[in-house]
């Protein structure tokens, strides 16, 4: 059997909180997850659920309190685990003193590339997130989108197998989000493990083999986005256009009208008779659609339950 | 040693350079050609001595000014700008981080110290004076503030490992403050014949850096040679605490969460 790409057991993190009385607050909560080789694998939660501090702690960049995770086999203690990953922080920042290409020839270093090598890759880089007119720019001056693309690069740069992209499509306007999009699966398509978090339901449902849910620092479940929902319909939806005075009375309660266009919501024993109403009134159909349990319902229902409402547990004082 | 703290360090002068610290170079220089033009005009016989007092003071004050500050904010601001999170999933271990932004700062004040060491000589060469065998008393004061420059930064890098800017620069400026009187705080507590404060005060001058050893400002200012013993016994003494301290801040550093 082969080692999974990342495999997580028992992790778990406590902060302390308060001035002089330091109590702990338990921000991840006994974790276990296992990433096979190859998978896009997106960890969804709210904001503040845990998905950061997990991402943190197998960067080394917090400690667990207990627990512990491996990389390709390699302790997230080891440094040589490093040279395996690649990491994209959250919002991230970089030195706004240097060029793009300055950036990434700085990090490439750390990887041990000659300068010939450091050239090429640098540039092949620039060109593949589409920084190459910019490359000579001080990042002072780039947009967000422009320095999510950078740290983008400087994950890739050194062909890590396993990547760890913190909400890589947080902030970012529509046009960057398809951009980021097209990278993790151009990632996925080169057989590199890609750890996600997000909280962008949509971009998890597109993309991920698996997913895993976490609320309150708790993992609520692990499978294929598919697994958590059910595939029964739940109703129909019917789009149309049509007059407002020639509306039944009853659909027009019903109906939620948006740019010239109604939407109505109906079970699916009363579909024909609805449709039946509208040709009645003359009304022009435009789609009639199921309506199946998505991905962020599921979701929702998790974070609404009202047992998880706390965002984190305080345990016992240290 | 690994060549990472050597990326660091070069990454680090080239931030302080692109941030413009050494622009203060153009407040010594005006200093200098001030102090060189004016000196010429109202002391008779003293001037070498008021130029190399007023030289060896401001690269001292200078340099001192830019390790506290900029010490305390090697760690910090990357911490703050998050620029350590990324630098920190590469194959780098905290302490060649920390090393290596202690050698990039140690390379700002020795160039920044280098460029005011030829602004020195340059107006001392102004007042028309010829450079004697004893200006090498000057070289050595210069080298002593570097090396006093290199005990500084080293303290304020502790600190910051733990503590805020603000905190981090005070517990700095204690310790030059109380390190440079060492001696006489020594002497005050033989005075009081109390044994505790006694204990304390002598404490205080064993565990604490003498910065007074490193002041030789007033012996090249007189041109009087500096004993080899003295270079040999600083050098050794700076390098050792030095090394102390970094070995602490890894050790500290290393176990700290990065929030």
């Amino acid at each position: 059997m082969s080692t999974p790409a990342i495999e997580i057991a028992g992790l778990t993190k406590d902060y302390p909180v308060g001035f002089w009385r330091k109590r702990m607050r338990r921000s991840l909560d006994d974790l276990n997850l296992k990433v096979e080789d190859g998978e896009t694998f997106g960890f969804l939660g709210p904001n503040g659920a845990g998905k950061t501090t997990t991402l943190k702690l197998l960067m080394g960049l917090i400690f667990p309190t207990s627990g512990t995770a491996r990389v390709r086999g390699r302790s997230i203690d080891d440094v040589n685990m490093h040279r395996e990953i690649g990491y994209l922080p959250e919002q991230p920042y970089f030195y706004d003193y240097l060029t793009a290409r300055e950036l990434l020839d700085y990090y490439a270093r750390f990887s041990g590339y000659s300068r010939a090598e450091r050239r090429e890759r640098v540039g092949r880089f620039l060109e593949v997130v589409g920084l190459r007119d910019a490359a000579d720019l001080q990042l002072r001056k780039f947009s967000k989108g422009m320095l999510q693309r950078v740290g983008f690069a400087q994950a890739i740069l050194h062909d890590p197998p396993v990547i760890f992209l913190d909400e890589p499509m947080s902030g970012l306007d529509p046009l960057g989000r398809r951009e980021v999009r097209d990278v993790i699966l151009d990632l996925k398509r080169q057989g590199r493990t890609v750890f996600f978090s997000t909280h962008i339901l949509s971009d998890a449902e597109m993309l991920c083999d698996r997913v895993a849910v976490v609320v309150g620092g708790k993992l609520q479940g692990v499978g294929a986005p598919g697994d958590f929902v059910s595939p029964e319909v739940q109703g129909m939806e019917i789009l149309f256009e049509a007059g407002e005075s020639a509306l039944p009375a009853a659909l027009a309660q019903r109906a939620m009208q948006t740019g010239g266009r109604y939407r109505i919501e109906v079970p699916e024993a009363e579909l024909h008779a609805a449709l039946a109403d509208l040709r009645g009134c003359e009304a022009r159909i435009l789609s009639v659609l199921p309506i199946r349990p998505s991905l962020e319902d599921y979701f929702l229902r998790l974070v609404n339950r009202r047992e998880l409402a706390p965002r984190s547990v305080e345990v016992a004082a240290q | 040693m690994s060549a990472i703290p050597g990326v660091v360090a070069v990454n680090t002068f080239r931030e302080a350079v692109r941030d413009r610290v050494l622009y203060n170079l153009v407040f010594f220089a005006l200093l200098m050609i001030g102090a060189a033009i004016l000196v010429g005009q109202v002391s008779i016989g003293i001037d070498r001595l008021v130029i190399v007092n007023l030289g060896l003071s401001a690269i001292s004050i200078f340099g001192f000014v830019m390790a506290v500050f900029m010490g305390v904010g090697l760690v910090y601001k990357e911490i703050e700008k998050r620029t350590l999170y990324s630098l920190l999933a590469k194959p780098v271990r905290r302490w060649q981080f920390l090393t290596g932004k202690y050698a990039g700062l140690l390379l700002t004040l020795l160039v920044n110290t280098l460029f005011m060491t030829a602004g020195l000589a340059a107006a001392l060469y102004y007042v028309g004076r010829p450079f004697l065998r004893s200006d090498f008393s000057i070289v050595v004061a210069i080298y002593f503030i570097l090396l006093a420059l290199a005990l500084v930064t080293a303290f304020a890098l502790f600190f910051s490992c733990f503590s805020s800017p603000m905190l981090s620069t005070l517990f700095t400026l204690g310790v030059y403050v109380t390190g440079f009187f060492a001696a006489d705080i020594r002497d005050f507590g033989k005075l009081t014949h109390n044994p505790l404060i006694s204990a304390v005060t002598r404490a205080i001058y064993y565990v604490l850096p003498n910065f007074h050893n490193f002041d030789a400002i007033a012996a090249a200012g007189h041109g009087e040679p500096i004993p080899g013993a003295l270079i040999a016994q600083n050098t050794a003494y700076a390098v050792v605490y030095v090394a102390l301290l970094l070995v602490a801040s890894s050790a500290v550093f290393s176990s700290r969460n990065l929030k």
